[in-house]
């Protein structure tokens, strides 16, 4: 009795982890066929921006709390850099895949290098260029015709805010030495510690439910609850399923498509703010929190199908479980009456070998369903 | 149509001048750095060396305070007046994190920058993938990392641990501590976990322990759920989890071990992989109690360590910690140094291999020589995890233990050593 529960509990907290990662980019990919190759690094975000909430609140009577704080915090910040990502990259290249796939890609490595090195004298050097570079800018083209001047103006003002910002970060630099150099994270993996009400766990038998991921289950469920509930019962949540179906037809009707394309962009990216906190509990904070998981992101869109919720849902659990079956050696006292068969079982239970076995099943799938569990039906997929 | 190209040439000159500044102003890592030369004189009065270590990617977290005890080595050095009345200058070169990029950044400093000494690489990856190039090149590299052993280089000096001087003491600590005890060895999936553990099955076998189980997680991997359920199956009344796992890794294992309500009071474990550096990372919750063995921690009570860790305080910070690799990297400067000087050149890399025999430093983890197989006798000591994430050594021995690179556990090393003082034995001969 006690097996049957660990193996059901292993195996759903292991799909409700990958169903959080994945729910974001599940959106977004079933949206707008963009393949976020950044969508790890904003689950980073989202660990750094825990980690950052602990910090904060560690010496206040909110502390036992922080994690509240800290998955809307999470979710903000995320949810407006993947506003940020939209507007400034992503939109550009709608409808072509490859380049998104290789731009997001880019992002990705500039948003670890960047957790890696942001400090003080990073913010204010970039913070005093983007001042005066922008700045004159918008004044340029606000009293003339920037157009005529633009060449001249990046020729001129490009070097010579960079020498600025290079010069006063450096002043300052010097002049406050280590507390203004000092990365803010640094290259070390940070530590975010689960509230004292999260640690330990729920003793069945001999068994016992970590509270945490009992927290992340409950967590993945509300969050397809709401998920479920915006898109079903907004108005928003409507233009973005109209716009999924048929985007030329909803623009012709009105919805501004644009818009559409954004807040689905920064919803998928709060998700992962959200996803971030939740593994932070889990693992380790640091600029590669975000490669650890996805790959087995991807794969719960792909094997789910794209588009569909229900498939990424069913996709998770069933990748979750494989798992844990495989890897925990669960099977073995099932069906290892045989000797030779308990052989071969043992063999394929660690953790390595469960991923390459599980890897090898999702290739077999998707040889007899490309499309995946729930393929959307209809004649628009093709977008 | 003049005007139009030389516009364009002005703005790509702009962009070009703008871009290399932020570049030079975000990523000064990667660049040339004279630590502390007050002017060198014409002629390049400096003794080159090269840093090789990762600045980016999964390693770069370890590897940069080796970076920063080296360079802090170098730098003394320096303010002492220098190597034979020159000042030293460091070459720092980004492995990357990637060991096709090692070999290539290695052969860059030896070939294009003609450094006379390499210090660099943490993983064993990175070290195999350098090993011939420093071989074909008969080049010299001081490897600061405690390794599987198994090797044995006329081109490397090692200055961390080899396994006698870690993973051997350990165990039999544990043995002795623990009597009776199963044991479930739990490492990351690559070289260094996989011989370890191989070589602690050997151990096992031959003094009468008992494994119960053995897991490797791919490196980097963070789901360890089934490997817990598997350690509870196999020793549901408590044991000993010997721990090899590196990197993120180890914060998964660790917190969900609590998690699972699987504490050191029941299930102790030792790490090979832990320092002061990852308890920061890992969070001292989930560590307390649990054992590391190492050479060195920033705890050791030597007159050397004082001196260590307040000079690095002070140049990195107050927050900052100090570990056995970093003391590792700063000894190999130091011993580097004095074979220089005793061989009164630096060029001859020859005539430096064979002064560095037999060099005795008084290093922060005690004395330390440089024995004729180009290891270090080290001392061994065993750390429980203490409230405020650093160890309380509760085991050390009394003295440096030899090195031996050659395992004597596993059968297919077993009898074999290592000596370069001697042309006739090399690098892997068989004792009589």
């Amino acid at each position: 009795m006690t097996q049957l529960l660990e193996a059901v509990f292993g195996g759903l907290s292991i799909g409700s982890v990958l169903l959080l990662s994945a729910l974001g980019l599940a959106i977004v990919f079933g949206l707008m066929g963009v393949i976020n190759m950044a969508h790890g690094e904003l689950m980073m975000l989202g660990a750094y921006t825990t980690f950052v909430t602990q910090n904060i609140l560690k010496a206040t009577p909110l502390a036992p709390a922080y994690i509240f704080l800290a998955l809307i915090a999470a979710f903000l910040v995320t949810a407006l850099v993947g506003l940020l990502l939209e507007r400034t990259v992503v939109r550009f290249l709608y409808g072509r895949p490859l380049e998104t796939l290789l731009a997001t890609w880019g992002v990705s490595l500039i948003l670890q290098q960047f957790v890696r090195s942001v400090s003080w004298q990073f913010v204010t050097g970039l913070g005093i260029f983007c001042l005066l570079y922008f700045g004159a800018q918008s004044l340029l083209a606000w009293k003339t015709d920037f157009d005529r001047v633009r060449n001249w103006f990046i020729g001129i003002m490009l070097p010579l805010s960079a020498i600025i910002a290079l010069v006063v970060s450096n002043v300052l630099g010097n002049a406050y030495k280590l507390a203004f150099t000092k990365p803010w994270f640094g290259t070390q993996g940070v530590d975010v510690t689960a509230p004292q009400w999260l640690r330990g766990g729920l003793v069945i038998d001999t068994y016992q439910l970590p509270y945490t991921r009992l927290f992340i289950i409950v967590l993945t469920i509300l969050c397809l609850i709401a998920v479920y509930w915006f898109l079903n019962q907004t108005a928003w949540g409507l233009r973005i399923r109209a716009v999924t179906q048929n985007r030329a037809m909803s623009a012709c009707l009105g919805i501004p498509t644009q818009k559409v394309d954004a807040i689905t962009f920064a919803l998928g990216s709060g998700l992962a703010g959200i996803a971030g906190c939740a593994v932070a509990l889990l693992g380790s904070v640091s600029s590669n929190t975000g490669q650890a998981y996805i790959v087995d992101t991807f794969m719960v869109v792909v094997v789910g199908g794209v588009g569909k919720l229900v498939g990424s849902i069913v996709a998770a659990g069933t990748i979750g479980t494989l798992s844990y079956v495989i890897g925990s050696n669960a099977l073995s006292p099932l069906i290892g009456f045989n000797e030779q068969i308990k052989a071969v079982l043992e063999f394929f239970a660690t953790a390595s070998m469960a991923k390459v076995v599980v890897f090898a099943l999702i290739i077999v799938f998707l040889q007899f369903r490309p499309a995946g569990l729930f393929p959307q039906k209809g004649r628009t997929v093709d977008a | 149509m003049t005007r139009g190209i030389r516009r364009r040439d002005f703005i790509v000159f702009g962009s070009v001048a703008a871009g290399s500044i932020l570049l030079k102003a975000c990523g000064g890592e990667t660049t040339t750095t004279t630590e502390g030369s007050p002017s060198p004189a014409a002629g390049g009065e400096t003794i080159k060396v090269g840093i090789l270590h990762s600045l980016s990617g999964t390693m770069a977290i370890s590897e940069k305070s080796v970076v920063d005890s080296t360079m802090m080595a170098i730098k003394e050095i320096n303010d002492a007046g220098g190597v034979l009345g020159k000042q030293i200058e460091a070459i720092q070169e980004d492995g990357a994190s990637d060991w096709p990029t090692f070999n290539e950044k290695a052969k860059k400093l030896i070939q294009q920058d003609k450094v006379v000494a390499v210090f660099g690489c943490w993983t064993s990856a990175s070290r195999k993938a350098v090993l011939p190039t420093f071989e074909a090149e008969d080049h010299m590299l001081w490897y600061p990392v405690q390794y599987e052993g198994q090797e044995c280089s006329k081109n490397i000096f090692y200055t961390g641990a080899a396994p006698n001087q870690q993973i051997e003491p350990s165990v039999t600590w544990l043995m002795e501590q623990y009597p009776g005890k199963p044991f479930f060895l739990v490492g990351s999936d690559y070289v260094f976990p996989r011989t370890a553990n191989t070589i602690i099955k050997a151990q096992l076998a031959a003094k009468g322990g008992k494994v119960v189980g053995e897991d490797y997680i791919p490196l980097g991997g963070t789901e360890v759920t089934p490997i817990i359920s598997k350690i509870k199956a196999a020793m549901p009344d408590g044991g000993i989890i010997y721990n090899s796992l590196n990197g993120d890794s180890n914060v998964a294992f660790f917190k969900q071990l609590q998690g699972a309500g699987m504490g050191p009071d029941k299930y102790p474990s030792m790490s090979v992989s832990i320092a002061e550096e990852e308890v920061q990372a890992i969070g001292v919750e989930y560590l307390k109690g649990h054992f590391a063995a190492w050479n060195y921690f920033q705890t050791v009570d030597t007159p050397a360590n004082k001196v260590f860790v307040a000079n690095f305080k002070k140049m990195y910070g107050e927050d900052r910690v100090v570990n056995d690799p970093m003391e590792a990297g700063y000894i190999a400067v130091n011993i580097w140094k004095q074979a220089v000087e005793k061989a009164g050149t630096a060029d001859d890399l020859n005539k430096v291999r064979m002064a560095a025999l037999g060099q005795t430093f008084d290093a922060p983890e005690g004395n330390v020589t440089m024995e004729n197989n180009h290891h270090l006798s080290k001392w061994v000591r065993i750390g429980k995890v203490r409230d405020d994430g650093l160890f309380e050594i509760v085991y050390s021995t009394d003295g440096p233990v030899a090195p031996l690179p050659w395992n004597q556990f596993v059968p297919e090393t077993k009898g074999f050593a290592c000596d370069w003082s001697d042309p006739a034995k090399g690098g892997k001969f068989k004792m009589s």
